[in-house]
C-alpha cells in the first residue's frame, strides 16, 4: 500500500512503509520549462525536512529541491543526471529525484494530500 | 491575470498577439514582455538557429538625431567612427561617461549627411535620449519615435521571408540599412540583430505591427521567439547584454569591446574617458571580459565568483547558463587580466563547490552573419 503527499513548493512523496521516494510536480516542471541539469542527493545523506536536497535547473534558472521530510537518503535517481528532461516528460514517474529512509513518520501529517494539493493549485491559478 | 503590478507596466503594440499566441508575460525594462511561447525556450533556441524565429523588440528605444555637424556632435559621446559612416550603413557603439564607463550600447545608422538612427536598450532609454538631447543641446535635434515598434526575424531563413514581401532585403549588405514598404505599410529594415545569425531588424509604425507580424508568422517556419530564447542566443553568439556585462563600472578595453573603436579615434581621442581608455587599450586593462566554458554539466549563473586553482578570487560570472545549440554550459564574465588567455583553468564556486571551468573563445557558436 502507497500513498502521495505533497508539498507547497511542489514536491511529491510516495510513501510505501518508511520509505518516501521524492520528486516534483507536474506543475512544478511546467513553471520550470525546459530542465537541463539535475543533481541528485548521494545515499547516506542526512537531509532535514524543507532542507535542500537536490537540485533542478532549466534553461534560464537554478532551483533547489527541499525534502518533504527528514530522513537519509537511501538511492539517489542515477538515470537522471544524463536525461534531465525526464523531469519535464515524466515528472511524477521515471523523473523521481530521490528516495528517503523517514525518521519521522508524524512530518508526513503537515504535508497536503491528492484533494488539497490540487485546491492549492487551484488557488495559485 | 492582471493586479497592480501588471497594469503599472507598458505595453508594446503586439501585447494581444503575445497573448494569443499563448505566451508566457513577465515584467522587462518596464514592459510586459512575452518570455516565452508554448514552444518553450529550449525548442526557440534552436528553431532560432535551424529556421527564422519573430522577436517583438518594440520596447527598446528609437530616435532620430538630425544635426549640421550631427556626427561630429556624436563622436563627442560614443568611441565610435560616426563621421565614416556611410548612408545606410549601421555602426554598434558605446555611450560613454567621463570615466570610459559604458551608459549604453547602442545601433547607430546614417540615414543621410545630417540624420542619424539611434537604437538603443530598454532599460535604459530615457537616460540615453536624456544624456544626448543634454549634452548635444543646441547641436542637434532629438526626436523619438515612441510611435514605432521593432521586430526582429532571425535566423538562417531570415532572408528568404522578407524577400517574399519585400525583394530588396535579399541583398542588403550586413549592418546596413534601408526604407522599404513591406505591403502598403512604410517600413525601415536594418540587416543586424542580437542572435549571432543572418537576419534583420524592421523598424514600423505602430498601428502597422501587428499586421506585419502576423503576416511573417504566417510564413512556413517562422515561429515566435521569447525573451528567454534571445538570451540564451546572444550568450552563445559572445554578444553583451547590458546591464549584466557591461555597464558604468566597465570600460569598452575591460568588456573586450575595444574593436568598436576605428584607428581614427583611438588616435584623436576626443570622446568621454578617452585618456584613461587610450591608456588601456595600449597598456591592457586590470580585467577582462572572457568566455567561460563549465567543464561539466552544471550551468554556472550571473554572480557566480570566479576562483584560481588556489582559491583566490579573480572574477565573477556576468551572465551563464546552459547553450542549447552548444549542448552545455555556456557563461562569460570577468577575470583578473592574467587569466583571460584561452585555456586557462578556472574554479566557479557554485553552491559553495568549485567546479572547474576553463577560459574560452567566444562566440560558443559560430556567427553566421551575411556577406
Amino acid at each position: 500500500m502507497s500513498e502521495t503527499r505533497f508539498t507547497k513548493d511542489h514536491e511529491w512523496i510516495k510513501i510505501e512503509g518508511k520509505i518516501g521516494t521524492v520528486g516534483i510536480t507536474q506543475f512544478a516542471q511546467s513553471q520550470l520549462g525546459d530542465i537541463v541539469f539535475v543533481e541528485v542527493p548521494a545515499a547516506g545523506k542526512a537531509v532535514k525536512s524543507g532542507g535542500e536536497a537536490a537540485v533542478v535547473e532549466s534553461v534560464k534558472a537554478a532551483s533547489e529541491v527541499y525534502s518533504p521530510v527528514s530522513g537519509t537518503v537511501k538511492e539517489g535517481n542515477a538515470a537522471l543526471p544524463d536525461a534531465p528532461e525526464t523531469v519535464n516528460q515524466d515528472p511524477e514517474g521515471a523523473g523521481w529525484f530521490f528516495k528517503i529512509e523517514m525518521s519521522d513518520a508524524k512530518e508526513l501529517e503537515g504535508l497536503m494530500d491528492k484533494a488539497a494539493y490540487d485546491k492549492y493549485l487551484a488557488e495559485l491559478a | 491575470m492582471p493586479d497592480a503590478a501588471a497594469d503599472s507596466l507598458k505595453t508594446t503594440p503586439l501585447e494581444a498577439l503575445h497573448v494569443s499566441l499563448g505566451a508566457k508575460m513577465v515584467p522587462f525594462a518596464g514592459y510586459n514582455m512575452p518570455v516565452q511561447y508554448p514552444l518553450g525556450v529550449l525548442k526557440e533556441h534552436l528553431h532560432t538557429r535551424e529556421q527564422a524565429g519573430l522577436f517583438d523588440v518594440s520596447h527598446m528605444g528609437q530616435g532620430t538625431l538630425v544635426g549640421a555637424d550631427v556626427d561630429a556632435a556624436l563622436e563627442t559621446l560614443v568611441p565610435g567612427d560616426i563621421k565614416g559612416l556611410k548612408p545606410g550603413q549601421i555602426r554598434y557603439t558605446l555611450l560613454l561617461n567621463e570615466n570610459g564607463g559604458i551608459i549604453d550600447d547602442l545601433m547607430v545608422t546614417r540615414v543621410s549627411d545630417d540624420t542619424l538612427y539611434l537604437v538603443v536598450n530598454a532599460a535604459c532609454k530615457d537616460g540615453d535620449f536624456a544624456h544626448i538631447a543634454s549634452k548635444l543641446k543646441g547641436r542637434v535635434t532629438l526626436t523619438r519615435h515612441e510611435d514605432a515598434a521593432l521586430l526582429a526575424l532571425q535566423g538562417p531563413t531570415a532572408a528568404k521571408v522578407l524577400a517574399k514581401f519585400i525583394p530588396a532585403a535579399a541583398n542588403m549588405g550586413f549592418m546596413s540599412s534601408r526604407i522599404d514598404s513591406f505591403e502598403d505599410v512604410p517600413v525601415r529594415l536594418f540587416r543586424s540583430g542580437y542572435t549571432g545569425e543572418d537576419g534583420y531588424e524592421i523598424s514600423i509604425p505602430n498601428a502597422a505591427a501587428t499586421t506585419v507580424a502576423n503576416a511573417l508568422l504566417a510564413e512556413p517556419g517562422v515561429q515566435a521567439i521569447g525573451l528567454g530564447a534571445r538570451d540564451s542566443l546572444r550568450l552563445e553568439a559572445g554578444l553583451c547584454l547590458y546591464g549584466s556585462d557591461i555597464d558604468t563600472t566597465t570600460t569598452p578595453s575591460e568588456a573586450a569591446l575595444n574593436w568598436v573603436i576605428g584607428a581614427r579615434r583611438r588616435a584623436e581621442g576626443g570622446f568621454p574617458g578617452a585618456a584613461k581608455i587610450q591608456g588601456e587599450i595600449k597598456n591592457g586593462a586590470g580585467k577582462k571580459r572572457v568566455g567561460i566554458k563549465p567543464l561539466g554539466k552544471a550551468p554556472a549563473r550571473g554572480h557566480t565568483e570566479i576562483q584560481d586553482g588556489q582559491g583566490n578570487r579573480i572574477g565573477e560570472i556576468t551572465s551563464g547558463g546552459f547553450g542549447p545549440s552548444f549542448n552545455g554550459p555556456v557563461a562569460m564574465g570577468y577575470v583578473d587580466s592574467k587569466f583571460a588567455k584561452v585555456g586557462t583553468p578556472l574554479a566557479l564556486i557554485v553552491r559553495g563547490q568549485p567546479l572547474p571551468a576553463e577560459v574560452a573563445a567566444l562566440p560558443f557558436v559560430p556567427h553566421r552573419y551575411f556577406k
